[in-house]
């Protein structure tokens, strides 16, 4: 049973949440300039590491805030959480 | 037959109830090694990375088919300890997408043949699959794949409830069912079949044709020059080879990095399977449970194997959680309510190589000479005979099959969309 | 009745007192409160209990616990049948029955055992090299498949209801200590006493472990004395929480473990609402492994036979059960252990005709031996057994020196390798396991997650070892979980110092002939399996146990799998720890699927979601369909209708006169903030900007790869305030959307978004008297001129304030959709319907609703299939141009833009009568052989009422553009169903849309 510690709530059971995916690829912005490329690469593509990973998990069973998750896919370790805009440490802007 | 192909360059044991028997009365000291052991050679004309279902499939198809019998197969631990062997074995060919239903059925009929085309028996079972439909909507939704599948001349039959009583009486038919049985999709030639015996027949079929088969061979590397794949680094050195597939399930992320690629439209999640205890005849078919997440089969050894969904996170540990496996039993006493005094035997989880339409990839790559088999999802076991079929056409001919033609990498750029569920690119959710 | 012929008259912890009845394979036998069905059964001189796996050959009780290979049993009747049950954890019951499994009509003369004749033709794997045929297909294997299902197996299932109930409980705790034997004990102790919260469990129905099986003294008393006073002063404190009866089965990611507690397993039936099993999930700061050691038999000719036993478990049979389970015993051991079973056995009145060491050195307890005149056989082995069904009746034992044998009569083998630690949670926890040469055992290594192990689990076997070191671990615990450093010192112990252990992974042949050496006793794996794996290059130890079954039995291998290594490490050449052992996959024992699955199955398999309305409609004997979680009314049958009479009455009393419908299902989520109309613009594909207030308008979503998702209006109340309405399908789904762009992608947006889905009751008033119905029980002026079409207002209902008003139609017709606070839905709903009495009202299901949204072509849930873009579906044009939105980008990809996509269409059929089916699909002509192109499918289905013809909704290739007015065929080859369509527009009423204006 993976804990998530929620910002907001502590530390809570995975089953409070939903998982949200990755947090990696930054949203491309809704701009003109934006390119058909960009929003594919942010939809579609993944770094999908084996190691750490920023993911996003929903807490729908607490308080529904979306909270960030730096956690090892390997191991299932958490590693940092935070708000969804927090850097989780080692993250590019 | 065997002997008489270029490259065998040993003669085996042809396996046949005569042989058996031999066995029987010379203490098993008739049987001679299912697979060699050799040394990595310098080069080779192809390598396939991971010796698992795909990877041993491709590797008997190039020798097969395409007269190239100089290959390896690079497999990091030993055969078959990926997901064929840990899977739940369920072949099928149920789909409603035509790229999808062409591949798959022809990978049906190649099961059909396997133990004969491999002379291994892997004990592949036509006993059918139930999608067991719990609404109208669902009854009309399964006859929409029904009906695809018999206009691709695929079988499937649509059952009524009745039937479907008929062919599973231990389902929850009684008024204290949450979600009462209305019917069911049926594909009668579907079935399961001994996996680790597929792994280990392509493996001894592979080797008979001069393959070679290296296990604890791990790539830790790739030569690459002037975009030309040139070789890999392995822990048994470095072999040279200018022609490379990778059919490593969810590792491909990791391989591919190595390669210089490692954005992929594919993500790692574990799926997780359980068996109970060995039981008598319970269930004669695979049935899946269309209000929840749960599917169950009987292995020839008596147990039910069975799962649900993913566990719903990226993963790459073959090991899963509690709340999944709760969910599973959940679902699963929910469908089937004699099943609480059976026992769990064991369970235990694979790392599934998700795409981002719930469909495979396949066929070449940015770089030359290498070229990608991936995104199986947990669908990888029924396509083995299929893949090493088309993998192998792909590598030998530097292009596609025409049954992989629609499996290409950049298809999701040109939103040639293969989605069964309709998820969109949530991998998670296929 | 038979008399307990091996009871012995004294001793052991049963009450002699309470005599309980059971029943074997028919056989009515008794035993005392505190047996076991196993040991009950050798009170009875009961040695045959069950058959093998494959050779189908005799077997008899192994063990004393849940490691058991053979002596599993159906344990009792009826539904409540439990195939595989180990007869060796079976608390005896009164009136208990079983019946041995994997046989014929009889356990003696089941005819399978003509395979133990040709086992020789029925080796490991054998299966993988015939039974294929000639022919290149399934059937001849399907033909022996059948035959081999049937001998497989082996116990059977009941295909009734259980009728039995399950539970979950979670629980936290900083110290975890599973097992109670010493080491479990004085950690418990140790833990407890520096204050945190501890809890202990154990599998057994007692504490105290080994202690129960062995005659310790600690502190100067008897070891059980010590076990029971220091159980006393446990369940007195406060922190400390005991589970007996409970297995931890399974070590999970971040210190959690899973439990069941057997809590109605010892009774006949679960007593009044109690379950049968509760599963425990038990979250611990802190894990001490106190599980033990499993001990390890020695693999030699006909082992297998019945009444050979493992040494402990012939001493836990006397000391516990009071059970004797031979009279004439040989002992053969590779360690000091089993002297002392020896010792036991002989002052229980057995004669105990040979100690057979496999050790050249003599042990510490040999002077004890010769005390009782025991011969004691240095460097010996035994290398054969005789005996079938009746059970062993000598052995042959040889010098491992110079191989000289003899014969050895008895009635009973007890034996020992040593002991194994039980590292499967340890190494469950992410744990490496390495491999102590000197002691020949896998120990834990390095930790992964927050756990020690102490005692026999660490491979300390001594029991001051084991006290010393629980102590040290409880304490150690406590400490690394935030408490008080307390030590506790361990009592002292009376033990021998033991002498060196040298296994014996294998005896050898006997001088003639090469018995069957079983490794795994419950699948058959020999000795020649592990060779033949070899041979054939099945070397791995995970190719050993797939090709050989080994270790794959329901005791997954406990007292197997560390001899079947040995023996291939042997052949290979190699160390063991070389060869590795496979993982230890959870559960550590079988499971119940019913604990596992707990409470919520049957009718609690997911709630059911009512409306407020919900009475009323089943009041008025509606037929209920689900829709999701939610139930509902899916028509009102008169009379005898059917579902077609029933839904085309209340499709055409709608279109002609009124109806109302409830669809408080729909998703409504609220949306508040300066920056609403800005969320808005950004996730619809229409614009929202210049919404007047007291307007509605449809909006469509699309996901971010550009496929339509979901559909609904979206009403500006005030200037900063809108509420928008979502399917009921993916009302969940959009306000977990919502929250992600207003958290993760648009923080500096202000909006708040709360789902108001369960606030609101919502009824369709539909037709055109809706007005004049409305007009009696609303304050408004509806009028068309003062609430016209897309309009909406607060409003007093019935008596009702704060109600909301909205001028919009699914079905059509001149609509409204009245939304009321939740807790006044029936009330005013009640009202509405009184109203509507003088123009015959009818309240309408989700039929009559999804067939009028089909005759109008609007698109739904079967539309939107996650495949179909906004082109697709006909609403391209309401794209904006102009803005950027949520999935444009991706939804202009060449492939989803391409002109021969399949597209939104209306059918019907040519002859005007044929029903259409959901579910089919559309070929261009009917007359050709699989496999057919599918132009296109039907995805709903319905009756134009008033035009008095079947009708459906479907795509197609190219679309109307490409096909209007042409003929294609309905293909249902499932049902041999073609029927010719004409392709026309998908509105089949009221095109201009006339009456939801008027």
């Amino acid at each position: 049973m993976i804990r998530i510690n929620c910002p907001w709530c502590g530390e809570r059971n995975m089953v409070e949440f939903t998982y949200g995916g990755d947090a990696i690829n930054k949203y491309p912005g809704l701009s003109e300039e934006t390119t058909a490329e960009q929003y594919f690469e942010f939809s579609y593509l993944r770094d999908n590491p084996c190691g750490p990973h920023l993911e996003y998990w929903h807490h729908v069973n607490g308080c529904r805030q979306w909270v960030k998750v730096k956690r090892d896919t390997l191991t299932h370790e958490v590693l940092a959480t935070g708000p969804a805009d927090a850097l989780l440490g080692g993250e590019k802007e | 037959m065997q002997n008489a192909v270029n490259g065998a360059h040993q003669i085996m044991n042809r396996y046949s109830a005569l042989e058996v028997l031999k066995g029987g009365l010379t203490g098993q000291k008739n049987w001679e090694r299912v697979w060699r052991a050799p040394e990595p050679k310098r080069e080779y004309d192809a390598i396939i990375i991971g010796g698992g279902g795909h990877g041993l499939a491709t590797a008997y198809y190039l020798a097969k088919v395409h007269g190239m019998t100089n290959i390896a197969v690079c497999e990091k631990g030993w055969v078959g300890g990926g997901n064929i062997g840990r899977n739940t074995t369920i072949i099928r060919s149920n789909y409603m997408l035509e790229d999808n239903a062409n591949f798959y059925e022809k990978g049906m009929q190649l099961w059909e043949e396997m133990a004969q085309e491999l002379n291994y028996n892997v004990m592949f079972s036509q006993r059918g699959i139930i999608n067991v439909a719990h609404s109208d909507a669902q009854m009309d939704s399964f006859a929409r794949r029904g009906n695809a599948m018999r206009l691709n001349d695929i079988d499937a039959e649509l059952l009524t409830r009745e039937q479907v009583k008929e062919l599973l009486p231990m389902l929850d038919y009684s008024s204290k069912a949450r979600f009462p049985v209305y019917g069911g999709l049926q594909q009668p030639r579907a079935g399961t079949a001994r996996h680790d015996a597929v792994a280990w027949g392509y493996a001894r079929a592979a080797d008979m044709r001069g393959v070679d088969i290296l296990q604890n061979c791990e790539v830790t590397g790739f030569d690459i020059k002037d975009g030309q794949v040139q070789g890999l680094q392995t822990s048994r050195g470095v072999i040279k080879s200018k022609k490379v597939g990778i059919a490593v399930a969810g590792n491909t992320s990791r391989i591919c990095a190595m390669a210089g690629f490692n954005r992929l439209p594919m993500e790692s999640h574990k799926l997780q399977a359980m068996v109970s205890e060995p039981i008598k005849p319970f269930i004669n078919t695979v049935c899946t449970f269309g209000a929840g997440h749960f599917y169950v089969s009987q292995s020839d050894k008596g147990g039910l194997v069975f799962g649900g969904d993913l566990d719903g996170y990226n993963s790459y540990a073959q090991r899963g959680n509690l709340p999944a496996v709760n969910h599973v039993l959940q679902s699963g006493m929910a469908l089937m309510p004699s099943i609480g005094r059976l026992r769990l035997l064991r369970h235990w989880a694979g790392v599934m190589d998700m795409s981002m339409d719930g469909s495979p990839i396949m066929g070449t790559t940015q770089v030359k000479g290498l070229y990608l088999n991936a995104g199986w999802c947990y669908g990888g076991f029924k396509a083995i005979p299929a893949v090493g079929f088309c993998f192998a056409h792909t590598i030998a001919q530097n292009r596609p099959h025409e049954l992989n033609e629609n499996f290409t990498l950049n298809r999701f750029e040109k939103g040639y969309l293969l989605d069964e569920k309709g998820m969109g690119p949530v991998p998670g959710l296929h | 009745m038979t008399t307990q012929s091996n009871r012995l008259t004294q001793g052991g912890f049963i009450d002699r007192t309470k005599t309980l009845s059971f029943r074997f394979d028919g056989k009515t036998y008794t035993g005392y409160q505190g047996d076991t069905l196993a040991s009950a059964l050798l009170a009875n001189g009961v040695k045959l209990v069950g058959r093998s796996f494959k050779y189908h050959r005799p077997r008899g009780i192994f063990s004393a616990g849940s490691e058991e290979p053979n002596a599993m049993v159906h344990l009792r009747e009826g539904a409540r049948q439990e195939p595989n049950t180990r007869a060796t954890v079976v608390e005896l019951y009164d009136g208990l029955v079983a019946e041995s499994q994997n046989r014929g009509k009889s356990l003696r003369g089941d005819p399978q055992r003509i395979n133990d004749y040709i086992k020789n033709f029925l080796p490991a794997g054998f299966y993988y090299k015939t039974f294929m045929g000639p022919f290149r297909n399934t059937k001849l294997w399907m033909l022996f498949e059948g035959i081999i299902r049937k001998s497989a197996g082996m116990g059977t299932a009941s295909n009734l209801p259980d009728p039995d109930s399950y539970d979950h409980m979670s629980r936290h705790c900083e110290v975890l200590v599973i097992g109670g034997g010493p080491a479990g004990l004085m950690a418990t102790k140790a833990a407890a006493a520096s204050g945190a919260r501890v809890i202990l469990i154990d599998e057994r129905a007692g504490l105290g472990g080994q202690l129960r099986h062995e005659r310790y003294e600690i502190a100067g008393q008897p070891a059980l004395e010590w076990v029971e006073q220091t159980v006393l002063e446990l369940k007195a404190m406060k922190n400390v929480f005991i589970l007996e009866r409970t297995s931890a089965f399974g070590y999970y990611d971040h210190n959690f473990i899973g439990c069941v507690e057997r809590v109605s397993d010892h009774l006949p039936t679960p007593i009044g609402h109690k379950p049968r099993q509760r599963m425990w999930n038990l979250q611990a700061n802190q894990v001490v492994h106190a599980t033990g050691s499993h001990e390890q038999p020695i693999v030699f000719g006909n082992n297998d036979r019945p009444n050979i036993m493992l040494a402990s478990a012939v001493r836990a049979y006397i000391n516990e059960y009071a059970v004797l389970p031979g009279k004439q015993a040989v002992v053969f051991t590779s360690c000091d252990d089993a002297y002392r079973t020896a010792i036991e056995l002989f002052d229980a009145g057995a004669k105990v005709e040979a100690m057979v060491d496999s050790r050249q050195e003599e042990s510490v307890y040999a002077a004890l031996l010769r005390d009782r005149n025991i011969k004691i056989l240095q460097g010996h082995a035994i290398v054969n057994a005789y005996g079938k069904e009746d059970g062993v009746h000598a052995v042959d034992v040889q010098s491992l020196v110079d191989g000289k044998s003899e014969k050895i009569q008895c009635d009973l083998v007890a034996m020992s390798n040593g002991w194994a630690p039980a590292l499967h949670l340890f190494s469950q926890s992410g744990g490496k396991t390495s491999w102590d040469k000197e002691r020949h055992i896998f120990v834990p290594g390095v930790s992964k997650q927050a756990e020690c192990s102490v005692g026999a689990a660490k491979g300390s076997f001594d029991l001051k070892s084991c006290l010393e070191e629980g102590a040290h671990g409880g304490a150690n615990a406590a400490t690394v979980a935030g408490f008080p450093i307390l030590q506790i010192t361990a009592p002292s112990t009376n033990e021998l110092q033991e002498t060196s252990y040298e296994p014996l992974w294998e005896s050898p042949d006997p001088a003639s002939g090469h018995p069957k050496k079983f490794v795994d006793h419950q699948d058959d794996v020999a000795t020649s399996d592990v060779q033949l794996a070899h041979r054939e290059g099945f070397v791995s130890v995970e190719h050993l146990k797939r090709y050989t079954t080994l270790g794959m039995g329901t005791d997954q291998g406990k007292t197997s799998n560390v001899s079947g290594i040995a023996i291939m490490a042997n052949a290979r050449g190699c160390s063991i720890p070389e060869a590795g052992h496979t993982t230890f996959r959870p559960p550590y024992t079988p499971v119940s699927l019913g604990a596992l699955g707990g409470a919520e199955v049957g009718e609690h398999f997911m709630p059911i979601r009512r409306t407020a309305m919900d009475s009323w409609h089943d009041e008025q004997g509606c037929e209920w369909i689900d829709a999701g979680v939610w139930r509902r009314p899916r028509y009102y049958p008169k009379g005898g209708e059917t579902i077609n009479d029933a839904f085309h009455r209340e499709t055409k009393m709608a279109r002609s006169s009124v109806g109302m419908c409830d669809v408080t299902t729909l998703g409504k989520i609220d949306l508040q903030g300066p920056d609403t109309a800005e969320l808005l613009e950004r996730i619809y594909i229409n614009h929202w900007k210049k919404l007047p207030v007291g307007k509605v308008r449809y909006g469509m979503l699309l996901r971010e790869d550009g496929i339509a998702y979901d559909d609904g209006t979206t009403s500006r109340l005030d200037e900063n305030h809108f509420v928008m309405t979502t399917s009921t399908a993916n009302a969940v789904n959009v306000m977990a959307n919502l929250e992600y762009y207003l958290q993760v992608t648009w923080p500096d947006l202000r909006v708040q978004v709360t789902s108001v889905t369960e606030q609101w009751s919502v009824m369709a008033v539909a037709g055109p008297n809706s007005r004049k119905v409305l007009e009696k029980i609303i304050d408004l002026d509806i009028s068309n001129e003062a609430f016209p079409f897309m309009a909406t207002s607060e409003c007093v209902a019935a008596g009702i304030p704060k109600c909301r008003l909205f001028r919009i139609s699914f079905s059509g017709e001149l609509a409204f959709e009245l939304n009321v606070p939740c807790d006044y839905g029936r009330h005013v709903w009640e009202n509405v319907y009184e109203a509507g009495q003088e123009f015959d009202i009818v309240s309408y299901g989700t039929e009559a609703m999804g067939n009028m949204r089909i005759e109008k072509g609007h698109v739904a849930g079967p539309e939107f299939d996650g495949r179909t873009t906004a082109g697709d579906l006909g609403l391209g044009m309401m794209m904006s141009k102009k803005k950027e939105f949520i999935g444009k980008r991706l939804a202009n990809r060449e492939c989803l833009t391409a002109s021969d996509r399949k597209k939104f269409v209306g059918l019907i059929p040519v002859d005007g009568r044929t029903p259409l089916k959901a579910g089919s699909q559309i070929v261009a002509n009917d007359n050709s052989l699989p496999p057919v192109e599918m132009i296109g499918h039907i995805t709903s289905t319905g009756y134009c009422v008033e035009k008095d013809h079947p009708i459906a909704l479907g795509f197609i290739k190219g679309g109307i553009e490409a096909w209007e007015g042409k003929t294609v065929q309905m293909s249902y080859p499932l049902r041999n169903l073609t029927v010719p369509m004409k392709v026309v527009s998908p509105v089949f009423v009221d095109p201009e849309g006339e009456r939801l204006r008027g």
